[in-house]
């Protein structure tokens, strides 16, 4: 095991509604190494992009709040971080990449503006340094020339472009931690390919550390080195993708391994997890997934199971089947 | 950019066309001989056939129409029947009466709403955005004359710090120059003059400022909270910025459109709808000059009043559509 850059320990972000208080993140625990890709999965509405807006401090607020625990990135404890700090963080230590490229560009501002932007931020550099940065940095993730583009507007580019344009105005100032909130869900596929694959190459030739948020499965076997799985605003299994794909343990991890789409199988129906994600919250004593879970006994509704390890090297569960 | 502006200009000749043809049309849908109604029905046969031919009245319409163009065109609105003096010398001073109160009053309006509106937005719920909202609320209801009577009582009568009336101190009259006092005042050297026509116009300026300000604080809030909560706005704090720039460069200059589009409107709105505010401030500009036409059936100098009015209101909109594309980049490909 590598050297830890990021961890998050028990980390609990909370939104405040008029409807009480939802614990959208409830105490989850992940570490992310030097130079290496986690995969973070879930269904929708599991608390993956809030976890990754809670480490870079972005957590709309209010309603939301980080009520609990730590995310230690290197020396420093993030959550008390002043704003001022955190501004120094983002963008240069971590960076993030979002899904909806579409959207995520400013589209009054041309693509040089925005970059150099980014670029000068965090390095006093003049205009002119700032602007061959950009250019250079457009060319590293591919994109066709970027001498050009750099006055170009937003609208004027294609989905895959902008998302490139992303990429390279998270990699701009050579940050330690990428975190990639589903950045290919909102591409065509062959588009996603060609994303995936910049993003390894980021990871293997500048060994920047990716956090990489998804609901594919496939991304994560391509992708990652070790995976955490979210359900309901907790981490209910983690260990190496090769843990979680060839003995995954817990039953959501089962269910949802099993409801990938297999081109050997000849069941005619894709199996599916009965019943739908909870609300976070609405579960306060047990395991969050026991009222879809085909194993819950009454143990399950009567405790909460934690994260502990289980079976080989590092693969952690939370799960009555598996502990004592 | 170029082709676009091209374009647009273009574009207004039809409108100004039309404009000219409504305009036209005023004067000579009076049911009867115009000239008749304007002197009255004790006035003498021959003093109607001289208007008559005074105004042109006895040709046909087009023929009408062409000398009416003619005379834009030649910088000749015709003679006020009051005055007896050619309109296009005077119509200038009162214009330019209104063009610094509008301006004076379109520049708080603008400064003041669209910070408020910002901030408001900026920090939604906090104690600022109700207090700014429940301003602008009450700004929006306020009728200009009531407020106008209040700001002269209060300043003038009570407290005595601002003169209530007028332009300038009558006993030490500004020489004009464009007739804009605070610039005649300002080439000339005269700072003492400046001041007092500053003075002036703070009244007056605040009292037609205060619903353009409300009307703009409210739009520019509900635009910067629809822009705030944009995936860019977020890239935008993921890179690092600052809150200040954030909000001051990334949302406005997306905030700003719909704003622009009331401002122009606002602005139009002023020039020709200041009546109320100039006629309570014995203000000498164009409102009360088509005000005062209207009192006389001044015909001429009704028309040309209207035209100048009309006018302007088409070039600001073809300001605020020529600024929509400096805004925003989409907009000229479109």
């Amino acid at each position: 095991m590598g050297e830890t850059i990021l961890e998050v320990k028990g980390l609990q972000t909370h939104f405040f509604t008029d409807d009480g208080e939802i614990p959208a993140v409830n105490k989850v625990d992940f570490h992310v190494d030097k130079g290496e890709v986690l995969g973070i999965v879930g269904e929708s509405g599991s608390g993956k992009s809030v976890t990754s807006l809670s480490v870079m401090g972005l957590v709309p607020k209010p309603p939301g709040k980080i009520v609990g625990g730590e995310i230690n990135f290197k020396d420093e404890n993030l959550v008390n971080a002043s704003e001022k700090r955190m501004r120094q963080i983002r963008g240069n230590e971590i960076a993030m990449i979002f899904q909806e490229p579409m959207t995520s560009l400013n589209p009054v501002f041309t693509i040089g503006n925005q970059l150099i932007e980014a670029i000068r931020l965090h390095n006093k550099w003049d205009k002119k340094k700032a602007k061959a940065r950009a250019v250079e940095i457009l060319k590293l993730v591919g994109l066709p020339r970027a001498e050009e583009l750099i006055d170009e507007y937003p609208h004027q580019l294609s989905g895959g472009m902008r998302q490139r344009v992303m990429i390279a105005m998270a990699m701009a100032c050579d940050p330690e931690v990428l975190i990639a909130d589903e950045p290919t869900t909102a591409l065509d596929v062959t588009i996603q390919a060609q994303i995936l694959e910049l993003m390894k190459d980021l990871n293997k030739n500048r060994g920047t550390a990716i956090m990489l948020i998804t609901h594919d499965l496939g991304v994560v076997a391509e992708m990652c080195q070790r995976v955490a799985v979210m359900y309901s605003g907790n981490i209910v299994e983690e260990g190496t993708v090769k843990q979680i794909f060839k003995e995954p343990k817990h039953p959501y991890t089962v269910g949802l391994i099993k409801s990938v789409p297999d081109m050997t199988s000849k069941r005619e129906r894709l199996y599916s997890i009965p019943g739908s994600v909870q609300k976070p919250g609405s579960i306060k004593v047990g395991c969050p997934f026991a009222p879809r879970c085909e194993h819950a006994f009454d143990r399950c509704v009567s405790e909460t199971p934690a994260l502990l390890e289980a079976g080989d090297e590092g693969q952690k569960v939370s799960c009555w089947l598996h502990h004592d | 950019m170029f082709s676009y502006t091209i374009r647009r200009i273009l574009m207004l000749i039809p409108v100004l066309i039309g404009m000219t043809l409504i305009v036209f049309s005023l004067i000579r849908a009076i049911p009867g001989n115009p000239a008749q109604v304007i002197l009255g029905q004790q006035a003498s046969k021959e003093a109607v056939a001289s208007l008559t031919k005074e105004l042109g009245l006895d040709n046909p319409w087009y023929v009408q129409y062409f000398d009416y163009i003619k005379g834009i065109l030649t910088g000749d609105l015709g003679t006020s029947l009051r005055t007896s003096s050619a309109i296009s010398g005077e119509i200038w001073n009162y214009l330019a009466a209104t063009i610094e109160l509008s301006f004076v009053a379109m520049v708080i309006a603008v400064v003041i709403g669209v910070n408020a509106g910002i901030i408001s937005a900026w920090f939604q719920n906090s104690w600022f955005d109700y207090l700014a909202m429940f301003i602008a609320l009450v700004g929006v209801s306020m009728p200009i004359f009531w407020l106008g009577l209040m700001e002269q009582w209060g300043f003038s009568i009570e407290l005595g710090w601002l003169p209530s009336t007028g332009r300038e101190d009558v006993r030490n009259p500004i020489e004009a120059i464009t007739n804009l006092y605070l610039i005649d005042t300002l080439i000339q050297g005269r700072f003492d003059q400046f001041v007092t026509a500053f003075k002036h116009l703070i009244l007056p300026s605040i009292a037609l400022g205060t619903i353009p300000m409300a009307i703009i604080a409210r739009m520019t809030r509900s635009s910067m909270l629809e822009v705030m909560k944009s995936d860019y706005i977020r890239t935008a704090r993921a890179k690092g910025q600052s809150m200040f720039l954030v909000v001051y460069k990334h949302s406005l200059k997306n905030a700003i459109i719909p704003v622009l589009t009331v401002i122009g409107l606002q602005s139009g709105l002023l020039l020709g709808g200041a009546i109320l505010t100039e006629t309570i401030f014995g203000w000498p500009g164009i409102g009360t000059y088509i005000y005062d036409a209207i009192g006389f059936r001044d015909y001429p100098v009704i028309q040309s009043g209207i035209l100048v009015v009309a006018t302007i209101f088409v070039f600001i909109n073809l300001i605020v559509d020529l600024l929509y594309a400096a805004f925003d980049p989409r907009i000229k490909y479109n």
